[in-house]
């Protein structure tokens, strides 16, 4: 038997690495799903948010948009104003108790990350939308065009660009909080810490590893993120394209 | 004179209390070429911003061919891409390159099919000079060439008028010549109706058909540059006139 901590580390992870990579592996791909659901949550959300009001004459529509809003707001508090851990909690014993449903723990953790993330994500989107100037929105409408084509041909490229480093946030943030699903079972690597120091209650020794691999995946994830934020943003040079030039482009 | 394509009737505009437009009236023809002048804050810009209903006007009916565009059936889609606009931020689509800058809106508003859209914005950025730069997006370029892109997306939608408000405002000392020089050229060859807010005397004594000045939120006077210029009517145009000048 191993009996100091750097001949324990390596004793552990010999035993361990498999069931401990399964379990890190569940923790990234869980947190990239539930931060890809809450994006598209979140994006919409956000979008409906921002719908300029109707005049009230068209009484239908100025309702229901208000209802929706309304709903919007509600669900973003609601998610944000709750721990992750009781939600995973009310949700998959909740969806269990009322409609008799046994997700996967798979699809319920999803569910579960993916509406936390999407509450965050939604006040994400609407500062980036916010914040872009005025001006291209009123060029866009003195142009002609709807409050959508405005949307997805100028505003949301823009906004979403200007929140890449926010979304990358978060996902970070949940590759480290998808470790509350252990309260549900899920064996992510949290959980999976739990069952590899039980057997020789090497707690200390088990969870420095676990440290270590969130760190691993934490930091690579930072920096992959970085990179695809440069590549957005396309060369940082154009050519000036003289007359010559000019067939062979087209 | 043939019959008006803009018509302003009365036209108020308040914000809050502070009212800043007052009963403007004044009816814009074909190809005419008109100047609003006045000093700062006489509600010049919200004049422009009120037709192309960037704002609501608080009173009054503006007309586009006799209809009113402040009726709910009104279809302002095709009348914002028949009167264009250029602004003073030039406020280029920042996430596009300058030759989407003038196909995307044709696609979207006209529905265009993109190599026709294509074809036309080329003409038209190879008029304002700005062809070899289609590639570069907004923030590579310099105010100059932002304001001549665009125009040149303006012009891509073929309207019939184009409101310019203080097009050379932003822009450095060096830069205004180029921008004017395209205005001068559109003013003379293309035939488009032109309303411009502008500071720039030289443009509207040489360039403009008709000069309006405004001040405090009303119309003081409406008429050719060589009188406005040369013998004014009103005394406060005259006044602000010797101001600007002096300065220039």
């Amino acid at each position: 038997m191993p009996t100091t901590f750097f001949e324990w580390i390596p004793f552990l992870w010999k035993k361990y690495w498999p069931l401990l990579l399964k379990g890190a592996w569940t923790s990234l791909y869980l947190s990239f799903l539930g931060t890809s659901i809450g994006f598209v949550v979140g994006l919409l959300v956000a979008m409906v948010r921002t719908i300029p009001d109707p005049p009230k004459s068209k009484k239908v529509r100025y309702w229901l948009l208000k209802a929706v809003k309304f709903l919007c707001v509600a669900y973003i508090e609601v998610f944000r104003g709750t721990p992750l851990m009781v939600q995973a909690m009310v949700i998959y014993y909740g969806l269990m108790k009322f409609a008799s449903l046994r997700l996967p723990l798979i699809v319920a953790s999803m569910i579960i990350v993916g509406s936390n993330t999407g509450a965050y994500m939604a006040e994400i989107m609407r500062s980036g939308i916010i914040s872009v100037e005025k001006g291209q929105t009123e060029a866009a409408m003195s142009l002609g065009m709807t409050h959508w084509q405005t949307m997805s041909c100028v505003i949301l490229p823009q906004a979403i660009r200007n929140v890449l480093p926010s979304v990358g946030n978060e996902f970070v943030v949940n590759v480290k909080d998808t470790s509350v699903l252990n309260v549900i079972a899920v064996s992510e690597l949290y959980f999976v810490g739990k069952s590899a120091s039980g057997t020789y209650l090497k707690y200390f020794e088990v969870y420095s590893i676990v440290a270590v691999m969130y760190l691993i995946m934490t930091a690579t994830l930072s920096k992959l993120l970085g990179r695809i934020e440069k590549k957005l943003d396309g060369p940082s040079e154009y050519q000036v394209l003289n007359d010559e030039e000019e067939e062979s482009d087209v | 004179m043939s019959e008006p394509i803009i018509s302003v009737e009365h036209l108020g505009k308040s914000f809050g209390t502070n009212e800043v437009l007052t009963d403007i009236s004044f009816d814009v023809s074909q190809g005419e070429v008109i100047s609003i002048i006045g000093v700062s804050g006489t509600g010049k810009s919200t004049l422009l911003r009120c037709i192309n209903l960037l704002e609501q006007p608080s009173y009054g009916t503006i007309r586009y061919h006799g209809e009113d565009i402040l009726s709910p059936h009104f279809d302002l889609a095709h009348y914002r891409a028949k009167v264009g606009m250029v602004f003073q931020q030039f406020n280029l689509f920042n996430n596009l390159t300058v030759l989407e800058n003038c196909v995307v809106p044709q696609v979207k508003v006209l529905k265009r099919d993109r190599e026709e859209a294509e074809k036309n914005a080329r003409n038209y950025l190879e008029k304002v000079g700005m062809l070899q730069y289609r590639n570069a997006k907004p923030s590579q370029i310099s105010g100059g060439q932002k304001q001549r892109a665009a125009i040149a997306r303006a012009l891509s939608m073929d309207p019939e008028a184009i409101l310019f408000d203080e097009p050379t405002s932003a822009l450095d000392p060096e830069l205004i010549g180029e921008v004017l020089d395209v205005m001068k050229n559109l003013a003379a060859n293309s035939g488009i109706t032109m309303l411009v807010v502008t500071h720039e005397m030289s443009f509207a004594r040489d360039i403009s058909d008709r000069v309006i000045f405004m001040e405090s939120g009303h119309v003081v006077e409406d008429d050719t540059p060589a009188v406005i210029f040369g013998n004014p009517k009103m005394p406060r145009t005259r006044e602000f006139l010797n101001r600007m000048l002096k300065n220039q």
